[in-house]
């Protein structure tokens, strides 16, 4: 990275109380406040949110996509972790 | 004869922000990073937006049926009232910054204060312009410390800016017969607290980016009284290009 | 997995339309045709800052000059969120903004025409990005997902562009005959300009097959060009207003309006870099670029002293 090239952040924004951090999308900036600054100015032009979170991207591990079938198909199978596995009579209520 | 006063005084603040808000317009689509860009114009439409409630203010205590737009865009530059240091071309990003940090170090206390107004329109104003100056006060502090103790380049150009804009900080607490008159009576805040608060303010941030308040502490005005730089009539010949060419018009 | 197998996969993913994510396997083809395509769309967006950027200090009006800073700021946010997207896949953004810089990369030719009066201001909202919104609201379903979602945001925000720019010419329009002259001349500056914006017409365009399998782009070139003569058309007989072509007329058997062929020699010559505003667009992005170099340096260096504070 030459002199001049600023690291790469991700960012989260929280758009409301009772929402989750969701991503929105990424950034250049020196240094965590000036990337929660510039975050703010880039991001939430419209009042997109409440809350900042920024990232350094190299700091993002992420699942593997070659183990996508290891990682995640087995819990594919396992049905029963789902309500709609059960049967329940007509006329039960609140369940 | 109060009214006149604080026309006046409105004036000036409506003039401060509409000048410095042109000047940052100018780095629109130049700015040294984008993400840099965004925020100066963010602080630009801010700083319009302050100019557009003020006007309005002006225009009703003039009581002359005129509009934002009259007041901002059709009087001789010896009508404007803004500070010189506003007017002061951009220069390169620590220019900007540092003229900005002034700024911005003298309208946050200022705007406290001005909270406290029983006029309660300039209060209202104070208010809503208090929460975006904050902002813009963090946002330059942080950059004063970046270039004053970034690399060997970026402090000495900072410290140049300081040198030569120094001079133009003091009429920020600049006060005449206008002042005086609203201040009698409590209207507005006496500057001399908000010089007090404006000076550690400086001093906190340039101690952290290791910068240097000048020895040197000659002192230019007459903005406040309509005596501009050599910069304000470009300025206003741009501002104004529109509406002097195209008299009466709607846009 | 063989290449082959690869390949017949991505292609499945495409055809029921999942999204291809950062991470998974792609074509190199088609990463590459990405990283042209969505820079070149970033490049659009910060060149095209420049024109409108021009009349920042000269607007008219109060609330105007707040609309325009608004408006050319936006773009900066998009050309943002684009070169966002170039990142994921692995580009360097600043690399290909060195392209721009160098002329190896292109950007919408568009931005090589000067904005030379207010109602230049108008008529680039109205049919500049009336022409960006047809292409951009196509590519909002594009096969790549940081690219598809950039265009969401980048469409949801552009809405007020377009209407800002149509907005600003009727008022012109219903203003005096200066005004209105203003604007009739607008027009006939950016009419056919705008219908360059498309690009080439399909037979000529060199990427468009691919891009159209892969679902890069969901329309060709000429069918968005025809969509915005058919849209543009009515709105510019309700601010009153000539469009420049003596040709132009409803074809009933085709159910769209008939136009003439575009200068296609000045198309070329504006690509190549010979349009009346090539030089200088390029010269203000590098000069941006120069000017802040030591800036950038000097916030790198900062944090680099702090983290050593830290750790100390």
């Amino acid at each position: 990275m030459s002199n001049s090239t600023w690291p790469l952040w991700e960012v989260f924004i929280r758009s409301k109380q009772g929402l989750n951090h969701k991503h929105v999308g990424s950034l250049r900036a020196p240094d965590a406040t000036l990337a929660l600054e510039n975050a703010r100015d880039v991001y939430t032009r419209r009042s997109e949110g409440i809350s900042i979170w920024v990232v350094e991207s190299a700091n993002i591990h992420a699942t593997d996509i070659d183990e996508v079938d290891s990682f995640f198909e087995p819990s594919d199978t396992k049905i029963y972790r789902h309500p709609t596995f059960y049967e329940v009579p007509d006329g039960v209520k609140h369940m | 004869m109060e009214q006149k006063a604080l026309f006046e005084y409105v004036l000036r603040m409506a003039d401060d922000s509409l000048i410095l808000g042109q000047r940052l317009g100018e780095w629109c689509g130049h700015g040294p990073i984008l993400e840099e860009d965004i925020a100066l114009t963010n602080i630009s439409l801010d700083l319009i937006g302050q100019s557009i409630s003020l006007f309005d203010l002006a225009a009703a205590l003039q009581g002359e049926g005129k509009t934002h737009d009259d007041l901002a865009f059709l009087r001789f530059e010896n009508q404007y009232k803004n500070v010189l240091l506003v007017e002061q071309p951009n220069g390169d990003f620590a220019m900007t910054i540092l003229r900005q940090f002034f700024f911005d170090a003298f309208r946050k206390p200022f705007y406290e204060a001005l909270c406290k107004s029983p006029i309660t329109q300039l209060a209202a104003i104070a208010e809503k312009s208090l929460k975006e100056t904050r902002y813009h006060l963090k946002h330059t502090s942080e950059w004063v410390i970046r270039m004053g103790d970034g690399t060997e380049e970026s402090h000495a150009r900072a410290q140049a800016a300081i040198d030569h804009l120094w001079r133009y900080t003091h009429e920020l607490f600049y006060e005449d017969a206008i002042d005086a008159e609203l201040q009698a009576s409590a209207q507005v805040p006496s500057l001399k607290a908000i010089e007090t608060s404006w000076l550690e303010t400086v001093k906190a941030v340039f101690a952290e980016a290791t910068l240097e308040i000048p020895a040197n502490n000659w002192k230019f005005d007459g903005g406040r009284q309509g005596r501009h730089s050599e910069h304000m009539g470009y300025l206003l010949a741009e501002l104004q290009y529109m509406q002097r060419a195209y008299p009466n018009m709607q846009w | 997995m063989t290449l082959a197998e690869q390949e017949k996969r991505f292609q499945e993913k495409i055809d029921n339309e999942i999204k291809i994510e950062p991470n998974d396997w792609m074509p190199d083809a088609y990463r590459q045709t990405l990283i042209r395509q969505i820079s070149q769309h970033a490049h659009s967006e910060v060149v095209g800052m420049l024109p409108e950027g021009n009349w920042i200090t000269r607007a008219p009006n109060l609330r105007r000059k707040a609309v325009l800073l608004a408006k050319v700021q936006d773009e900066a946010g998009h050309g943002l969120y684009l070169y966002s997207a170039i990142e994921t896949l692995g580009a360097d953004r600043e690399q290909t903004i060195d392209d721009l810089h160098s002329g190896k990369a292109k950007y919408s030719s568009i931005f090589n025409y000067p904005a030379l009066t207010w109602a230049d201001i108008g008529a680039i909202g109205w049919l500049v990005d009336g022409a960006a919104i047809m292409n951009q609201v196509a590519l909002c379903r594009t096969s790549y997902g940081p690219y598809a979602r950039a265009m969401v945001k980048i469409c949801k925000e552009e809405s007020f562009h377009q209407r800002q720019g149509y907005e600003s010419l009727m008022v012109l329009c219903k203003g005096t005959p200066a005004q209105k002259a203003m604007a009739q001349d607008a027009l006939n500056r950016f009419w056919w300009p705008a219908l360059m914006m498309f690009g080439p017409n399909d037979a000529e365009s060199t990427h468009s097959e691919q891009s159209m399998n892969w679902k890069i782009k969901r329309f060709t070139n000429d069918e968005l060009r025809q969509s915005f003569v058919d849209a543009t058309v009515a709105q510019a007989e309700l601010l009153g207003l000539t469009i420049p072509d003596a040709n132009l007329r409803w074809n009933e058997e085709r159910g769209h309006y008939d136009f003439s062929e575009i200068n296609w020699d000045e198309f070329w010559q504006v690509v190549k870099g010979n349009g009346p505003c090539n030089k200088e667009r390029i010269e203000a992005r590098v000069k941006a670029k120069e000017n802040g170099l030591w800036v950038r340096e000097a916030a790198n260096a900062y944090a680099k002293k702090r983290a050593m504070k830290k750790s100390a």
